[in-house]
């Protein structure tokens, strides 16, 4: 059975609570300014939380509310991906975005929005009159009457991009401490020390990054909490393939006080959702299906575009989101030894990197940066980039979907951030991700995969 | 193995459609056979039960000793099988692009035959709500842990559906000291016919009949299902869901290729010769329709071996298109879609399904006038066939329901 390294003795100088995609960029942020970094998750693999299910867009925050922490993370994440994404192996399809008015109402609103992306900064937004819209998107239902583009709104890898935020952070010294939950902690006149399920961590600065279990996380550690977590579910249904044909911009809807709405776009990996919904509720841990909610949202999606309707389902899930009682991330250096980044919603994935350029500001903690910090390449697994099925010495390919190679399969499941779980394997991999399901790899992944996960796919028989 | 790049025939799939037609057309032509997966034979691979092998071998085989003997006889008739070899793409030529350890490559061939099968629709597809635990698999992922690997998935599922295929997901547990808990189907009735209904009552497994799943509960592992049935809801215990069933053609080759697909069938558009929209590719076996068995998939495989040997020396037709159109929705498809000269072709009847439990009346037409006509009282995935008409004419197939 693999195990990360049980924490050594000794103190970090931060210890990252939760390895979602902000705790993940938390550790490569610290890790690349010098700090000794400790990640602390409870899962058995990272992106297990509210990072595992969102729509995988990398926003410029053009309707991100004026003035708020959130839009401010938001451009410098967006930044800062396009600066290091090369570099890292991430992929990053530039498809553009439309907000589109499917009523007079919504079309009424449009300049204001406008507006409020210049004030965001996004300055290049243009208008566009159905003629111009349905010039670009061909397929846009019938109800469709005005929009706005958003040229650089793009489309990422959502599992990729965190996991290569970590990686490189362990490439340059944090360590991972998976299957480990924070039980509780006491501080000393050294910062902390936390107790976890597999033993204790103590380390200078504290940073809470446990998503949906934040709130709860403080009241555990500093004893009182600022925000209280309303947990909000967006469930998504994923088309196959051949869909992401029918539509080549992002395409949102204009949004309303609650949410950003029901978006279509394409993904990294070549397929077309629709999604998500918003349902508040109270359960932080199950976030699940409902057949007539995928069902009305197939129903949006062939009003949006109408050829939907002759296009196979692949795959659906629902994912919850961090919502709080505040409409703006909870971020708060409690004293010089705990901060928190509470709060971060929908807008995480595209946020993140300033996320993190923002905590280390607040953290006032000075370190010695490594002098040529390792970048390390993640294998692309975006449909739109060069695969690795199209090179030699790919040992096969095992899930055909997906196009996923035995080589692949057997990288994720060694070198420093092993795949750990079948879900961990799917979101470094994409096996089983595709049309069929398992139907075709599951006996060879049973195979390649054993001695691997915490709990194997399937016992061997007697 | 060096794959060539130039072959008389070639033929996508090693099932018993692909390696029936490749030992026929492997007396006159150069065969290469191409399959994705590491060993030829297809899904009775994984189907370590009977009955296989009447038609073919004419005794009574399970699945893998079947698979073994058509790969063996293939083999014998100077077919070459190369595995672990995928298609990626499908051009006019006709040209088929395909990646193996080796890298890309593109292989030239004179005919195409495409014969790769069909899989079970998932539980997406079907959109069942709930949660997503591990434990969530269809018959062939069962089968294949079950028989490939000597593993064991779960101990005490529940079975989703009642077709042929769900009776042998029951023996493939059964086989494994897996012992399912309950049998899950939608209708009224089990789709399967008899005696195949009566098996779970044989076996003990309470079969629930006009009763779905509402939700999948379970985070790492399948914990229970809720079912919602003639008495309300309940829920089952369990620690795994087989969703069985309810197959598509695979035929994603098709999409982004210049081939016709019918939305109907899943599969290709083809005409009683088996040839596709271009008349240099063919299809044969489940790809065209879901679903039959694997030995009527055999013989549309010997069928178009002999279109394509007619072929080969120029004594095909021309591919006329005169279409087929059904008209009742009751009508699931028909296969071939499109009608050359109605003479010796692979396909000499009509194949029909239905997608509803239905009683009436079907006829074939041309030009208005009824030259066949049926009888029905049936239900989804029964066989239903009618004659192909007598001359290249539009076809119009009409189901009057009582």
């Amino acid at each position: 059975m693999p195990n990360d390294d049980l924490p050594a003795s000794g103190r970090f100088d931060v210890a990252i609570i939760g390895a979602g995609v902000v705790g993940c960029a938390l550790a490569r942020r610290f890790a690349l300014a010098g700090a000794k970094v400790a990640v602390i998750e409870k899962a058995v693999d990272i992106l297990d939380g509210a990072s595992k299910g969102n729509s995988a867009i990398l926003h410029t925050g053009f309707d991100a509310p004026v003035g708020s922490l959130e839009q401010a993370c938001v451009a410098a994440g967006y930044q800062e991906y396009l600066e290091i994404h090369g570099r890292l192996g991430l992929p990053l399809i530039k498809s553009g975005a439309l907000v589109i008015a499917w009523s007079e109402e919504e079309e009424a609103l449009l300049p204001s929005l406008m507006e409020q992306a210049h004030q965001n900064g996004v300055t290049d937004v243009e208008p566009l009159g159905e003629r111009a819209m349905r010039q670009l998107e061909p397929g846009l239902g019938n109800g469709a009457r005005a929009a706005f583009r958003v040229p650089r709104e793009y489309l990422i890898d959502p599992w990729s991009a965190p996991f290569a935020y970590l990686l490189q952070a362990v490439e340059n010294g944090a360590r991972i401490i998976r299957g480990a939950e924070v039980t509780g902690g006491e501080r000393d006149s050294d910062g902390w020390t936390l107790q976890t399920t597999r033993g204790k961590v103590a380390a200078r600065l504290v940073v809470n990054a446990a998503g949906l279990w934040g709130d709860l996380l403080d009241e555990k550690l500093i004893g009182g909490r600022d925000f209280h977590m309303k947990p909000r579910k967006g469930q998504f249904v994923v088309y196959d393939k051949p869909a992401s044909k029918l539509a080549s911009h992002i395409l949102l809807p204009v949004p309303n006080k609650i949410t950003k709405g029901v978006v279509v776009c394409r993904t990294a990996f070549g397929n077309l959702l629709v999604g998500p919904t918003a349902e508040d509720q109270d359960d932080r841990e199950h976030a699940l299906l409902v057949p007539e909610t995928l069902e009305a949202l197939k129903k949006r999606g062939e009003e949006i575009l109408p050829a939907l309707k002759d296009h196979q389902v692949t795959a659906i899930y629902a994912g919850l989101r961090p919502a709080t009682e505040f409409k703006d991330y909870c971020i708060k250096a409690h004293d010089r030894s705990y901060i928190t980044v509470g709060g971060i919603r929908s807008t995480g994935l595209s946020a993140a990197l300033g996320i993190a350029q923002h905590v280390l500001k607040l953290a006032e903690l000075q370190f010695n940066p490594p002098v040529d910090p390792v970048w390390p390449t993640v294998s692309n697994i975006s449909e739109y980039f060069p695969r690795d099925w199209q090179r030699e010495g790919h040992g096969g390919i095992v899930c055909h979907c997906e196009m996923a190679t035995k080589r692949e399969i057997l990288a994720a499941l060694d070198g420093p951030l092993p795949a750990r779980s079948l879900a961990g394997l799917k979101r470094r991999t994409r096996v089983t991700m595709g049309r069929c399901q398992g139907f075709f790899c599951s006996a060879e992944l049973a195979q390649l995969t054993d001695g691997h996960f915490d709990r194997p796919m399937a016992e061997k028989a007697q | 193995m060096t794959l060539p790049q130039e072959t008389d025939i070639l033929v996508i799939g090693a099932g018993p459609a692909g390696l029936a037609a490749a030992t026929i057309l492997a007396k006159t032509a150069r065969v290469l056979v191409v399959d994705r997966e590491a060993t030829a034979g297809g899904i009775p691979r994984h189907c370590g039960h009977y009955p296989f092998g009447m038609r073919e071998f004419h005794r009574l085989m399970k699945g893998p000793d079947y698979a073994r003997a058509l790969v063996e006889r293939a083999v014998q008739a100077g077919v070459t099988i190369a595995t672990r070899v995928n298609v990626v793409q499908l051009e006019p030529g006709p040209l088929v692009t395909v990646t193996s350890d080796a890298g890309l490559s593109e292989i030239r061939a004179k005919i195409v035959l495409i014969a790769t099968g069909v899989r079970e629709s998932s539980r997406a597809q079907r959109l069942i709500g709930g949660e997503k635990p591990g434990g969530i698999i269809p018959t062939g992922a069962l089968q294949g842990l079950v028989y490939l690997e000597g593993r064991r998935p779960f101990r005490r599922p529940v079975i989703l559906g009642t077709e042929l295929v769900s009776f042998s997901a029951i023996m493939t547990c059964l086989h494994a000291g897996i012992r399912p808990v309950a049998m899950i189907e939608p209708n009224a009735e089990a789709t399967a016919r008899w005696p195949a209904a009566l098996y779970p009552r044989l076996k003990g497994i309470p079969l629930h009949l006009s009763t779905s799943i509402r939700a999948i509960e379970g985070r790492e592992r399948v914990e229970r299902v809720i079912v919602d049935g003639p008495t309300g809801m309940q829920a089952i215990e369990t620690d795994g869901v087989i969703v069985t069933g309810k197959f598509r053609p695979e035929a994603t080759l098709f999409d982004g290729s210049h081939l016709e697909k019918d939305p109907k069938t899943g599969g290709p558009v083809v005409d009683n010769f088996g040839r596709c929209s271009d008349p240099a590719y063919f299809a044969a076996g489940n790809l065209l329709r879901p679903v039959e068995t694997a030995g009527w998939s055999w013989s549309e495989g010997v069928a178009v071996a002999r279109s394509i040997e007619a072929g080969l020396t120029g004594k095909l037709p021309a591919p006329a298109t005169q279409p087929v159109t059904l008209k009742g929705d009751a009508l699931s498809w028909v296969v071939p879609q499109r009608i050359s000269v109605p003479s010796d072709g692979a396909h000499q009847r009509f194949q029909l399904r239905v997608n509803r439990k239905v009683k009436g009346r079907i006829s074939a037409r041309v030009g208005g006038v009824e030259y066949a006509s049926l009888s029905i009282d049936t239900r989804p995935e029964r066989r239903i066939s009618l004659p192909l008409p007598p001359t290249a004419q539009p076809v119009e197939i009409v189901l009057e329901a009582k």
